[in-house]
């Protein structure tokens, strides 16, 4: 795009778009603790590419970035699953819950504050879920974008 | 006579759908107490003691029905391929005798 929105629009996205992206890791990594999650969290960053889009108008190539991101997070999430098959018992069975190592905590029963180093398996696919869904629809209002740029009229 | 037996056929369907709701309902007849709850029970009981997580909504999400979330995930893969194939950069094609 050769195109650019004014400077008041380009500097609240500056200043917009670091809290967004927080907010969105925040919700993804407190999956396990409050509504929200995996979706929610990467739509979330997804928006602040939407904003960036917007506002600022010429971009890079992002396509392989976004789209290698997408793999990994969609592959590293079905190596999970699969995991619990080896380690476990069925697919998306929870191995970590309880262990002591990453996210291994145990939860006291009933009400309780909510601890974030709980949760097992759930939190590393929650993040491994946020990864693909933000890198998606990035990569989806990218290609949008740059396509309703370079469209061109050809006999 | 069509329309006469179209509303007979719903009004029949009607009755029916009704009857099975109200069949739904507890042993006290009161709104808000449904009968099949083994389910709910289940999870909202034990999903801390088997996952460690607080959030029950998303113990469900991805560790009981992990594979429905694994379809999600595959739709929205799916979609960004078919948005990547639909948008690619094509080189118009020469028609016509030259070559």
């Amino acid at each position: 795009m050769n195109w650019k929105m004014s400077r008041v629009v380009r500097t609240v996205t500056d200043i917009m778009v670091v809290p967004i992206i927080v907010y969105g890791i925040y919700l993804i990594i407190h999956g396990h603790l409050t509504p929200g999650g995996g979706f929610q969290g990467g739509a979330v960053i997804a928006s602040s590419t939407a904003l960036l889009i917007v506002s600022y108008g010429s971009f890079r190539d992002y396509k392989k970035d976004f789209s290698s991101m997408e793999s990994l997070g969609l592959t590293l999430f079905i190596l999970l699953a699969i995991f619990g098959i080896l380690l476990g018992a069925t697919m998306f069975h929870n191995f970590g819950a309880g262990t002591g190592g990453l996210f291994g905590g145990t939860v006291p029963e009933g009400i309780n504050p909510g601890y974030v180093n709980t949760g097992g398996t759930i939190p590393m696919m929650n993040i491994m879920v946020g990864l693909e869904v933000a890198a998606a629809l990035s990569l989806i209002l990218w290609m949008m974008a740059k396509a309703s740029d370079s469209m061109e009229v050809e006999a | 006579m069509r329309k006469v037996f179209a509303m007979l056929a719903l009004l029949v369907i009607f009755a029916f759908l009704l009857l099975a709701v109200a069949e739904l309902r507890g042993e006290d007849g009161g709104f808000g107490e449904p009968v099949h709850t083994a389910m709910d029970d289940y999870f909202l009981q034990d999903s801390q003691s088997h996952n460690q997580a607080n959030n029950v909504v998303t113990a469900i999400l991805f560790d009981y029905r992990g594979l429905d979330t694994l379809g999600e995930a595959t739709v929205l893969f799916s979609a960004v391929s078919g948005v990547l194939t639909v948008l690619r950069k094509v080189k118009p094609v020469k028609r016509g005798g030259k070559e």
